[in-house]
Parts: C-alpha cells; sequence; structure tokens
C-alpha cells in the first residue's frame, strides 16, 4: 500500500464484506504531540476472542478460497514501522474498531494520499453502506455523511457518476488541501543524496 | 459537511433528470472491480476511479459499477469483470487506468471484447 487513504479503503472493504451498514472513518493529525491516527470503525457483526487474537495474522483469513490475509497484517506493520500503535477492539454483536497511530514526522510515515478517491470507490462499490469522514488536524474539522448528502439528493441516488466525482473533488479539496505533510525538518533530502551519490561515483570512474 | 454547492447539485438533478428515461430498463452491463488487498495495492482505486470519470462523460446510464473482493487470482490484479445482460462475463486482469477506459469504450458501449486484456469468457472459479 503506497498510502494511508489506500489502507483505510482496505479495511472498510472487510467491514462491507463482515456485513456492516454504517462506516465511521476517522482521520487525525496532531502537530503538537506528533501523531498522525486513522481508524475505522463498523456497525458489524464483531469478532469473539478467538477470532480476534487471529486476525493480526497474516495466515489467518475468513475467506475460504485464499490461504492467508494480509489487510490488517499489512497495516499493522506501517504503524510498527512507524513507531506508532495498532489495535483491534471488537466483540460479537459490538461491530469492529480497528486503530492506527503514527509517528507523524517518522520518515516512514506513509502520506494520507487520495483519499477522495477512497470515498468515491467505497461509495460507489457498496452505495447502500452509510459512510461519515471525520478528520481533525489542529483544531480544524471537516465531516462528511452520506446520510446527509442523500437529503440534498432527493431522490437522486448517490452512486451515479456525476454525484461520485463532486464527492470526490469537494473532500479533496477540504482534506487534501490540509495534508502537505513533508518529512521533519533534519531529515536528509533522500532523493538529492542519491543522486550526489551517483555524481560522485562517475567521478571516481573517470 | 460536505462542500458540495446547491448549484452542483442542481446541476446535476437536471442533467440526471434529462437522462433518467434511459435508465428505465434497469441495468445493460455491470462492471465488478475486485477490490481485495491485493487489488487495493496494485492498483484498483486508480481503474474504478477512471471507469467513474469515463461513465460522467457519457450519456450512458445504464452501466452499473460495483466491487468485489479478492477474485484469487492475486498476482494478475487489478481485475475486473465485465457482464453484458445476455452474455457470457469477461474478466480482465493487469487493468489499469487506461486500459479500463478502452475496455469501455470497447467492450461496454460497442460489444467487442477487447482480447488484449481478457484473462477469460465465461464462468470460471478458482480455488
Amino acid at each position: 500500500m503506497r498510502d494511508l487513504s489506500l489502507h483505510i479503503l482496505d479495511i472498510a472493504e472487510n467491514s462491507i464484506t463482515a456485513g456492516a451498514k454504517k462506516i465511521v472513518i476517522r482521520i487525525a493529525e496532531d502537530e503538537e504531540k506528533d501523531v498522525y491516527s486513522i481508524s475505522v470503525e463498523d456497525d458489524g457483526p464483531g469478532m469473539d476472542d478467538k477470532m480476534r487474537s487471529k486476525v493480526e495474522d497474516p495466515f489467518f483469513t475468513t475467506n475460504g478460497k485464499k490461504k492467508f490475509g494480509l489487510g490488517l497484517p499489512l497495516l499493522k506493520q506501517a504503524a510498527l514501522e512507524c513507531d506508532g500503535q495498532f489495535n483491534v477492539r471488537s466483540g460479537t454483536g459490538e461491530g469492529t474498531t480497528i486503530f492506527a497511530s503514527f509517528k507523524r514526522s517518522h520518515i516512514d510515515r506513509k502520506p494520507l494520499g487520495d483519499i477522495g478517491s477512497t470515498m468515491l470507490a467505497l461509495i460507489c462499490g457498496h452505495p447502500q453502506t452509510r459512510y461519515i469522514l471525520f478528520y481533525e488536524k489542529d483544531g480544524f474539522r471537516y465531516g462528511f455523511d452520506t446520510d446527509a448528502l442523500t437529503e440534498s439528493l432527493e431522490g437522486m441516488p448517490v452512486n451515479i457518476p456525476e454525484v461520485l466525482m463532486s464527492i470526490r473533488n469537494s473532500i479533496n479539496e477540504s482534506v487534501g488541501g490540509r495534508d502537505r505533510s513533508k518529512p521533519a525538518a533534519g531529515v536528509p533530502d533522500c532523493a538529492n543524496r542519491q543522486k550526489e551519490m551517483k555524481r560522485n561515483r562517475r567521478k571516481s570512474v573517470e | 459537511m460536505p462542500k458540495l454547492s446547491v448549484d452542483d447539485l442542481k446541476r446535476i438533478k437536471e442533467q440526471y433528470e434529462s437522462t433518467f428515461n434511459l435508465r428505465q430498463g434497469g441495468y445493460r452491463a455491470k462492471v465488478t472491480v475486485h477490490m481485495g488487498t491485493c487489488g487495493i495495492a496494485a492498483g484498483a482505486r486508480a481503474v474504478m476511479n477512471s471507469l467513474v470519470e469515463e461513465l460522467a462523460k457519457t450519456t450512458a446510464r445504464d452501466v452499473i459499477v460495483t466491487a468485489a473482493g479478492c477474485g484469487g487470482i492475486c498476482s494478475k490484479e487489478p481485475m475486473a469483470t465485465v457482464e453484458i445482460l445476455g452474455a457470457a462475463p469477461v474478466k480482465y486482469v493487469h487493468l489499469d487506468a487506461e486500459k479500463i477506459k478502452r475496455i469501455f469504450r470497447e467492450h461496454i458501449e460497442q460489444g467487442n471484447i477487447v482480447e488484449e486484456y481478457a484473462l477469460v469468457v465465461g464462468k470460471e472459479t478458482s480455488y
């Protein structure tokens, strides 16, 4: 996965497969505490303790066709690599919440990426589910709710291309513009360093 | 709340109503984009976005785009299955944003299967 919005899409797809009717996605960025966190909460059937303890295992899956399930392990790995935390809260009949946090300034912390496209793919693929998105950054708050949107659509389905595209664009305008996270100061500029090393090598050959 | 303006919605609604009659007959074509972990990592989201953009450009309102889980052939992701009413479903593999546009134009709009990108025609399940 190249960015966090792809992880979010992946985890939300799990919720839908499990039978969730409502999915709440939370993205929070705290510059002061240096934390970047994402969570996906659903109202699906939830998992018992036995299953909950297995989902972080890459060789566990509920899909009978294959022998592995990498979605959660990949997110866990991404979070732990960035000095973050990962946890799965769930209980039978209580829904499931997947939480992952990252050290915001960590050089390996993936950017949020195209969250608007993620929402487009979710709504287009499963329009009957209700999606709520919260984005929070240092006092700025943004919220999106497909139920509120349905009201203003006056009977028009939410999954027609024009509506989907304006949802994507308005989310990206509001959220994407604020997520200009760069590596922290003092982190070496890798691309330029590689070029420099190449140049030096060429010089020494000559 | 989303910054979708009322004007935007009105405009979309007018467009939608003008093409509504075309929808009455139900859906003629269904495209399923496989969105398992493997598909997403390989670029299924871009494929779906590209398809929606292409759909918005036309007045074809009888095409439904939906998502499914892992198709069982992770190494050939991103994949999509195109089902035209009355014809056998076609599974396309190794897609990207440009390939799906061509499939939309040639297969969904004109009914010619894009053999170059197709893996299999007809129902097949991999276990």
